[in-house]
C-alpha cells in the first residue's frame, strides 16, 4: 500500500470501476451487433460495420463533443435522461459511457470473429435432436464462442482504462469524479513536482494494460484450440 | 406407408422438385452429386424451409404450405445423420449422445444409454473427445445420438462417404440392424448404387437440373 498514495488509489478505483460499468454496459450492445454482423444478412450490413468502426479511427476529441452534442443540456439524449433526472455531464457515468463508445469496436470484433468460429450446421445438429433456438444457443453457439466472448470483454475492459480523448471532451477531468488514470496522468505532467506521481501511475497503467492483452491472447488461443489461432488485433 | 414427399425446393438459382410415396422402411434417394438431396433431407428434417409442398412422415404432417404447417425442427423427431458425423466439440462423446435424450420427454424415449452403446459397440468411447475418434467411431457415436433423440425416423446423408471399406461395412451393418431390428423408417441419400441396391426397399432416383 506504500506504493501508491491514497488519492493514487482512489484514482485506480476510480478507473476500475468507470472501466467494469463501460465494458458489462457495452456487452449486451456489443454482442448483438456482432451477431448481426457474424449473422444476419440485411442491406445496411456493410454501413452498420462502419459506423460500428467509427470510434476507433475517429479523433477522440471527435467522438467526446459528438457525445456531448447529443447529451449535453439541449441535446436529444441529454433531454430525454434529464426527464428521467439523470445527467451523465461531469459525472463518472458519463466516463463510463465515453469509455463504453470507444472500447464498442474492440468488443464486437473480438466477439464477431469468434461467432464466425462457430459452425451453424452444429446449431442445426442441436435442432434436429429436440432443442430449440434458444436452447440451442445457450448449449453450442455460446460455450463454443465463450472463450473469444471473454477475450473481447478483457480487451474492452484494458481500452475503457485507456480512454482519455473522449473522456475529457465529454465530462472533463474532475478528480474523485471523471479523473481515470489517463486523465490523472495528463493533470499530473502539466503540475511543477508531478513527473513521480505521473510515473506511478504510468506503471499501474502499463501492468494493467499488458495484464490484460496477455489474458485475452491465452483466452482465445484456448478457444480456438491447436491450428486455428486467430489474433483479434 | 413410412414417407410422403412432395418438395419443391429453391437453392441459389436451382429449383429442386422432388415427390414420392415411401412404402419400404428404408427409402433411399439416389442421384449424381448436386442432384439436391442433402437439400431435401434438410427440408425434411425442418433445417431447410421448402417453397411449397408436403412432408408427412408415418402418420404426421410435418410441412404443408397448403395446410400451413411447419414443424420446427425440435418438434419433427427426425434422427438426423449427418455426412461428417457433426459431433459437438466441446462435450465428450457421452454428453454428445445424451444431447437429444435429456431434450426428449421420458415417455417418449426407446432406447438407454447403454442399450446404444451396446447396439453400437461404442461403451469404451464415453469418456473421449469427438476429436479424438476415428471416422467410424464419430460415425457410429453420431447414429447413437441420433437414435437416443427419441426419433420417429432416421435421415442418414451418406453416412458411408467419409469410412474406408472395413469401416463401410461394419456401418452398413449397424444400419440393416436399425431396419431390421428396431423397425425405424430410414430416409437414406446416397450415390453409390451397391450401397443402395444393399440397403433400400425401395430407390427415388434425382437427377440434376
Amino acid at each position: 500500500m506504500t506504493l501508491l498514495s491514497p488519492g493514487e488509489w482512489g484514482i485506480v478505483a476510480l478507473s476500475l470501476k468507470v472501466g467494469g460499468v463501460a465494458m458489462l454496459g457495452a456487452l449486451p450492445v456489443a454482442f448483438a451487433l456482432a451477431w448481426a454482423l457474424a449473422r444476419v444478412h440485411f442491406a445496411g450490413r456493410v454501413l452498420l460495420d462502419a459506423v460500428v468502426h467509427l470510434p476507433l479511427v475517429l479523433p477522440p476529441v471527435v467522438t467526446g463533443w459528438l457525445l456531448l452534442l447529443a447529451f449535453g443540456a439541449h441535446g436529444p439524449g441529454g433531454r430525454l435522461l434529464a426527464h428521467l433526472g439523470i445527467s451523465l455531464l461531469f459525472r463518472w457515468t458519463g466516463a463510463a459511457l465515453a469509455a463504453a463508445v470507444m472500447a464498442l469496436p474492440l468488443m464486437v470484433r473480438a466477439i464477431r470473429l469468434s461467432l464466425e468460429a462457430v459452425d451453424p450446421r452444429l446449431e442445426g445438429a442441436a435442432r434436429t435432436l429436440g432443442a430449440g433456438p434458444w436452447r440451442s444457443f445457450a448449449t453450442i453457439t455460446l460455450p463454443l464462442s465463450g472463450p473469444g466472448v471473454l477475450a473481447g470483454m478483457v480487451l474492452g475492459f484494458a481500452r475503457c482504462l485507456g480512454e482519455f480523448g473522449a473522456t475529457i471532451t465529454f465530462v472533463s477531468n474532475i478528480p474523485g469524479e471523471t479523473q481515470t488514470l489517463p486523465l490523472a496522468i495528463y493533470g499530473a505532467l502539466q503540475l511543477p513536482d508531478g513527473d513521480a506521481t505521473a510515473a506511478r501511475l504510468a506503471v499501474v497503467s502499463v501492468v494493467l494494460s499488458l495484464g490484460a492483452l496477455v489474458a485475452s491472447e491465452v483466452l482465445t488461443r484456448r478457444g480456438a484450440g491447436p491450428g486455428r489461432q486467430q489474433h483479434v488485433l | 406407408m413410412c414417407f410422403e414427399v412432395d418438395l419443391q425446393l429453391v437453392r441459389g438459382a436451382r429449383r429442386i422438385a422432388v415427390s414420392f410415396v415411401g412404402q419400404s422402411r428404408l427409402v433411399a434417394l439416389f442421384g449424381a452429386s448436386g442432384a439436391g438431396k442433402t437439400s431435401v433431407l434438410d427440408a425434411v428434417a425442418g433445417l431447410l424451409r421448402p417453397e411449397s409442398g408436403r412432408v408427412v412422415v408415418a402418420g404426421r404432417v410435418l410441412f404443408d404450405s397448403t395446410g400451413r404447417v411447419n414443424l420446427p425442427p425440435q418438434q419433427r423427431a427426425c434422427g438426423y445423420v449427418f455426412q461428417d458425423a457433426r459431433l459437438f466439440p466441446h462435450l465428450t462423446v457421452r454428453d454428445n449422445l445424451l444431447y437429444g435424450w435429456r431434450l426428449a420427454s421420458p415417455e417418449r424415449r426407446w432406447m438407454s444409454l447403454e442399450e446404444a452403446c451396446a447396439f453400437l459397440g461404442i461403451g469404451h468411447l464415453l469418456g473421449r473427445r469427438p476429436r479424438t475418434l476415428s471416422g467410424g467411431e464419430a460415425q457410429r457415436v453420431a447414429i447413437g445420438r441420433a437414435l437416443l433423440s427419441a426419433p420417429r425416423f432416421l435421415a442418414m446423408d451418406e453416412p458411408l462417404a467419409s469410412l474406408d471399406a472395413a469401416r463401410r461395412e461394419e456401418i452398413i451393418g449397424v444400419i440393416e440392424r436399425i431396419r431390421d431390428e428396431l423397425e425405424l423408417p430410414i430416409l437414406y441419400v446416397s450415390h453409390d448404387a451397391a450401397e443402395v441396391a444393399r440397403l433400400a426397399g425401395q430407390v427415388i432416383a434425382m437427377d440434376a437440373g
